[in-house]
């Protein structure tokens, strides 16, 4: 298996722009080199197709021919580990932030997490959303709900919802907002995968109830991180987009 | 085990959807990509289970990188496996070539040299393959853009040989056939009449697209467009020699509205019922 190992190896570093490996020709050996860059060509517009379509808006924001170099560059950083591409661009957004050309849109990498974490939502595993009846006689100080798996909170410091929201189809350009932004990302009974910023007292609860707390204790934090915060609201926009499992009810951790 | 259907499949694309289900019945049986379909749920599980439900289907695998030299994956084998457990297609396929090495995966189909060392390395891997699946599987002639010097064994007697030994079966890609003939200076009839039809359960058509270079066209292969005329003949000549076989249409990239597939489709259908026609006045 050596000389083919060999061989693949030099293919390989060819594919990156080295010689090519020996014995490697075509029916007029001029033009070997010519041939061999379809190779080169569908490795780099293959994965960087996959690129853009995980992340839209980014290449909304950056342009098309932009978004075409700098795929080039990270799809040389960062070759997928498997051949399963939707689990590929996780590093995507850390390479935005040291990305040089970018240093002056500090925001950029936050538009990717969401990006990246909205095909996670997309791909998440199927569960039976929970009926009314979970709290039919349930105590909220011993009711511990299970999250959809597509649940996502993320805290980001620019306000990337705000440009996600205002990057998709038929947005209108809304106000420029500023500052850090807390994200939610998750996946809805119709498969939709929408983005929204919430407030401190929507993530402290969304936290406690990945947490494992019960319902009770997590309406508490959430109230203590914000006052004012309603926790029946965000139970109802959780129960009607599907968010809330059938869960065993169990009794409040010690 | 249940075959795929006689007649003329597409590869599926979640744009056609809705267009499928108002407008069933069009095409034979479905095939999909593997990799498309190795999340653990969501809308692409949904859309495969409804159309699993009504039509036969293909596993395609585009990323078991069968002629790497440096093992198959066993993550993306075990995902294979539950993949078939899950949905039991009538037929599951790869490809003669290789995609992943040390640094990752490439995302392409890569050519290999046919010599004795990478006629042992397929097989075995063809084996790993029939024997984690449980099933027998179909094996691609690629398309391919460069030849290699070290190449002692013809890809017909390479096929043919990993055909006997695994007892696979082959999957004929007329397209695969015609670029890779074109590409190399080769007569694609030529090739046909020495291919192992008797293994061949089912035929890929697809469309290339043309470069011209100083020593004649560079055709790659781009499922990019509808299938070309001297394809479409090929698969003729292909149909006469074998009768109706599963045959599909890959359109993977400018993919068109639904209707202008399935017209592709009734093309392709055509083409497979024709001898059966002819049988039918000769008798």
């Amino acid at each position: 298996m050596r000389r083919l190992a060999e061989l693949q190896s030099s293919f390989d570093a060819a594919l990156r722009g080295g010689p090519l490996p020996a014995g490697l020709t075509a029916r007029d050996p001029a033009e070997a080199e010519r041939r061999f860059n379809v190779y080169r060509n569908n490795v780099v517009v293959s994965l960087t197709e996959a690129l853009a379509m995980r992340f839209p808006v980014v290449q909304r924001l950056v342009g098309e021919a932009f978004f075409r170099q700098m795929a080039r560059v990270y799809v040389e950083l960062d070759r997928p580990k498997t051949p399963v591409l939707t689990q590929w661009g996780d590093g995507f957004p850390a390479f935005l932030a040291g990305f040089p050309p970018l240093l002056d849109y500090p925001y950029m990498a936050d538009v990717a997490r969401i990006e990246y974490q909205r095909g996670v939502a997309f791909h998440a595993a199927d569960h039976e959303p929970a009926t009314p009846d979970l709290f039919a006689n349930a105590d909220p100080a011993d009711l511990v709900l299970a999250l959809h798996p597509s649940v996502c909170v993320l805290a980001l410091a620019h306000a990337a919802v705000a440009i996600w929201a205002s990057n998709q189809p038929g947005a209108l350009p809304g106000a420029i907002v500023h500052g850090p932004e807390t994200a939610l990302i998750f996946r809805d009974r119709f498969f939709n995968v929408p983005v929204k910023a919430i407030a401190a007292g929507d993530a402290a609860m969304i936290a406690a109830l990945s947490d494992g707390r019960p319902l009770l204790e997590a309406a508490q934090l959430a109230q203590a991180a914000d006052p004012a915060h309603d926790a029946g609201r965000l139970l109802a926009e959780f129960m009607a987009a599907g968010l809330i499992l059938n869960a065993e009810i169990s009794t409040c951790r010690p | 085990m249940p075959q795929l259907p006689a007649s003329v499949g597409v590869g599926f694309k979640p744009q056609h959807f809705i267009d499928i289900t108002q407008d069933p019945g069009k095409v034979g049986f479905f095939e999909v990509h593997a990799e498309n379909y190795m999340g653990a749920g969501g809308l692409p599980h949904a859309q495969l289970t409804a159309l699993r439900a009504d039509y036969a289907l293909s596993v395609h695998g585009v990323g078991l990188s069968i002629g790497g030299t440096r093992g198959l994956d066993p993550d993306h084998l075990a995902r294979l496996r539950q993949l078939c457990e899950r949905y039991q297609p009538e037929s599951f396929s790869e490809h003669l070539a290789w995609s992943s090495h040390d640094t990752g995966f490439l995302n392409d189909l890569l050519p290999l040299p046919y010599t004795d060392e990478s006629l042992n390395v397929i097989c075995a891997h063809v084996d790993q393959v029939q024997e984690a699946l449980g099933r027998r599987m179909l094996l691609e002639n690629p398309s391919t853009y460069v030849i290699f010097e070290q190449s002692t064994i013809a890809e017909v007697d390479f096929l043919a040989e990993v055909a006997r030994r695994t007892g696979c079966g082959l999957l004929l890609d007329v397209n695969n056939v015609f670029v890779s003939a074109t590409n190399h200076g080769f007569d694609p009839c030529a090739y046909i009449d020495s291919f192992p039809l008797q293994h061949v359960g089912e035929i890929h058509l697809g469309g290339h697209v043309v470069e011209e270079l100083p020593s004649g066209p560079l055709l790659i292969d781009a499922h990019s467009s509808e299938v070309a005329d001297p394809v479409w003949s090929l698969f003729a000549d292909v149909v006469s020699r074998c009768g109706a076989i599963p045959t599909l249409v890959e359109w993977d990239n400018d993919v068109p509205c639904w209707s202008v597939l399935a017209d592709e489709a009734a093309r392709a259908a055509r083409i497979l019922h024709a001898p059966e026609k002819r049988h039918a006045q000769a008798g």
